[in-house]
C-alpha cells in the first residue's frame, strides 16, 4: 500500500499565492453578479460544469456551506463525550511527527520561550497571561493517538500536555458557553466545540515522545484533540477566547468542514 | 394514481384495471436520484483522493473531477451522501415491503447464468421481454446493491472512525477502509459503464427507466392490494 501526496494543501510546496486568488475572485464575482450562476444547481449544470470549480464560489457555494453547517450539527449531535479513541504503544510512535501548515517548514517562525505569553479572553474567570514555565507545571496526561489529516493520510503521535478540561477550571472558563477560540503565532486561527474541549483526549500538548515540541510542530503550545482531523489542532497557539458566537478558522473559513471530527 | 388515470379515461372499467408498469414511478424516482448521488460522489470523491493517492500512478486529473478545490470536492461529497444513504434506504424498505427484490432479482441460479453468457456469446440473447432479468443482470444488480451498502458503511468509517468506532473494527484501520471505500468505487464505476453500454444497446431500457415500461402482470405489490380490493 502506498499512500503519495500530490499537490497537497496542508503541506504546499510554495505557500498559496494569495494575488492569483484574489485576481480569480473578481472573475467569479463579476459573473455571479450577472447572475449566470443563479439557480444552476441543476442535473444538467452538474453534467455539462462538471471539471470546472464548480460550487467554489457564488451561490452554490452558499448552498455547499449551509449542507456543511447542517452536517456540523449531525456531527456534534453524533459525538460521544466519553467514548475513547483508540490508543497505541510507545514503540508505534513516528518520530519526528508529520510537519503540516500551510506553508514550508523552513518558513517557521520559531517562537522564543521566553517572550512567549498565552493570553486569554471572552467568558473567563482569570484572564491573566500564562508563561512556558506556568504551562509546564500543570500536571501532565499523556495520549498516543492517530492523527488522520482530511487529506487522508495518518500517523501515530505521542502528546502531552495538560488536559485541556483541567487548564479550563484552571482558569475558570464558563463550559457551559458554546466554543473555544485559538489564535496562533503564526497567524492561523482555529476553533473547537466545547464538548471536544472536555473530552478525556483533548490536551494542551507542551510535549512529543517525552520532549518538549520542536519548533515545527508547534512549540511551546499546541492543541491535540483525538475526536477532530488534523487541521482542527492549531499549534503555536498564543491566544486562547471562550465564546458563544461561532468562530472560524484558517481552513474553516475557505471551505473545509468547521467541526471536522472524526 | 391508477385509480385517478381510470376514473379520468371513461373506456377503461375499474374492473378491468390494466397491471402496473414495469418500473411503478417510486422506483423511477428512486433509480435517477441514485444515479445523480452516485455520480456526484465518484466525481467529487476522485478530487479528494488526489489530495493522498492510494495508488502511485493513479491521479484524476482536474477536468473529471467535481469540485475543483478539495475543500469543494468535500463539500460536494457530503451533501450527496445523504440523498445516497437515505435514497437507498427507503429503495431496500420499498423492494422488501412490495416483495420486488424477491420477485425480480431471486432466485440467481449458476446454471441461470451461464445460460445468459452462452446466448450473449452465441448472439442469441433476447431482449424482447425487459419485464424479466437474466442470470447476469440478476446477479449484477444485486452485487451492486451490495457494495453500494458497503460503500456506505465504510464511508461512515472515513467519516467518523473514532465515533462509529464499532464499525472501523470490521475493518481494523481507517486506512483499510480507505483502500475498500477506493475498490468499491472502482467496482461501481465498472458497473456504470457496462449498465450504460447495455442500456444503449436496448434503448427500450431507458425508456422504460423514464416512463414506466411495459406492463408487467407480477407488477409491484402495492398495485396487487389495490387489485384485490376492486375484486
Amino acid at each position: 500500500m502506498t499512500i503519495k501526496l500530490l499537490g497537497s494543501r496542508f503541506r504546499p510546496a510554495k505557500g498559496i499565492d494569495q494575488g492569483i486568488l484574489d485576481n480569480h475572485r473578481e472573475l467569479v464575482d463579476s459573473i455571479n453578479r450577472r447572475g449566470i450562476l443563479r439557480g444552476s444547481l441543476t442535473l444538467g449544470a452538474l453534467t455539462m460544469l462538471t471539471g470546472c470549480e464548480l460550487g467554489h464560489d457564488g451561490s452554490i457555494q452558499t448552498a455547499l456551506r449551509a449542507v456543511s453547517e447542517f452536517n456540523d450539527d449531525v456531527q456534534a449531535a453524533l459525538f460521544r463525550p466519553d467514548h475513547l479513541a483508540p490508543t497505541y504503544s510507545v514503540d508505534q510512535v513516528v518520530k519526528p511527527p508529520h510537519f503540516n501548515a500551510f506553508y514550508d517548514p523552513e518558513d517557521v517562525r520559531p517562537v522564543e520561550a521566553s517572550s512567549w505569553k498565552l493570553e486569554l479572553s471572552g467568558r473567563i474567570a482569570d484572564k491573566t497571561p500564562w508563561t512556558v514555565a506556568k504551562m509546564y507545571d500543570l500536571p501532565e496526561t499523556e495520549i498516543i493517538i492517530k492523527h488522520i489529516c482530511v487529506e487522508g493520510w495518518d500517523y501515530i503521535g505521542q502528546w502531552s500536555g495538560p488536559s485541556f478540561k483541567l487548564f479550563l477550571e484552571k482558569i475558570g472558563a464558563d463550559t457551559k458557553a458554546k466554543y473555544i477560540a485559538f489564535k496562533c503565532a503564526d497567524d492561523y486561527t482555529g476553533s473547537i466545540d466545547m464538548a471536544t474541549a472536555l473530552h478525556p483526549q483533548t490536551i494542551l500538548a507542551t510535549k512529543y515522545a517525552g520532549q518538549p515540541i520542536a519548533d515545527p510542530y508547534g512549540f511551546p503550545l499546541r492543541l491535540r484533540t483525538a475526536t477532530k482531523l488534523g487541521y482542527k489542532n492549531p499549534k503555536w497557539i498564543t491566544a486562547i477566547e471562550v465564546t458563544n458566537v461561532k468562530p472560524g478558522g484558517y481552513w474553516e473559513d475557505r471551505g473545509f468542514n468547521w467541526f471536522g471530527g472524526i | 394514481m391508477r385509480t385517478k388515470l381510470a376514473q379520468g379515461n371513461g373506456m377503461v372499467k375499474s374492473t378491468q384495471r390494466q397491471p402496473p408498469r414495469l418500473h411503478p414511478l417510486a422506483v423511477r424516482l428512486m433509480h435517477w436520484i441514485n444515479a445523480l448521488s452516485v455520480i456526484a460522489l465518484i466525481l467529487s470523491g476522485w478530487k479528494i483522493y488526489d489530495d493522498a493517492v492510494i495508488l502511485g500512478w493513479l491521479h484524476f486529473d482536474d477536468s473529471i473531477t467535481l469540485g475543483g478545490h478539495p475543500e469543494t470536492a468535500l463539500q460536494w461529497h457530503f451533501l450527496f451522501m445523504w440523498p445516497l444513504m437515505l435514497n437507498g434506504l427507503i429503495y431496500l424498505i420499498y423492494g422488501t415491503v412490495t416483495g420486488r427484490f424477491m420477485r425480480k432479482m431471486f432466485p440467481i441460479s449458476i446454471g441461470e447464468i451461464i445460460a445468459t453468457i452462452r446466448e450473449t456469446l452465441s448472439f442469441k440473447l433476447s431482449h424482447d421481454d425487459i419485464r424479466h432479468y437474466n442470470g447476469v443482470q440478476k446477479l449484477m444488480y444485486v452485487g451492486v446493491i451490495a457494495i453500494v451498502i458497503i460503500q456506505v458503511i465504510s464511508g461512515l468509517v472515513m467519516w467518523k472512525p473514532i465515533q462509529f468506532s464499532e464499525l472501523t473494527a470490521l475493518f481494523g484501520t481507517f486506512q483499510n477502509a480507505r483502500i475498500v471505500h477506493f475498490v468499491g468505487m472502482a467496482l461501481i464505476s465498472g458497473f456504470i459503464c457496462v449498465h450504460v453500454a447495455l442500456a444503449l444497446l436496448v434503448p427500450k431500457t431507458i425508456v422504460a427507466m423514464v416512463t414506466g415500461g411495459p406492463r408487467d402482470e407480477a407488477g409491484d405489490d402495492t398495485s396487487h392490494s389495490q387489485q384485490s380490493t376492486a375484486h
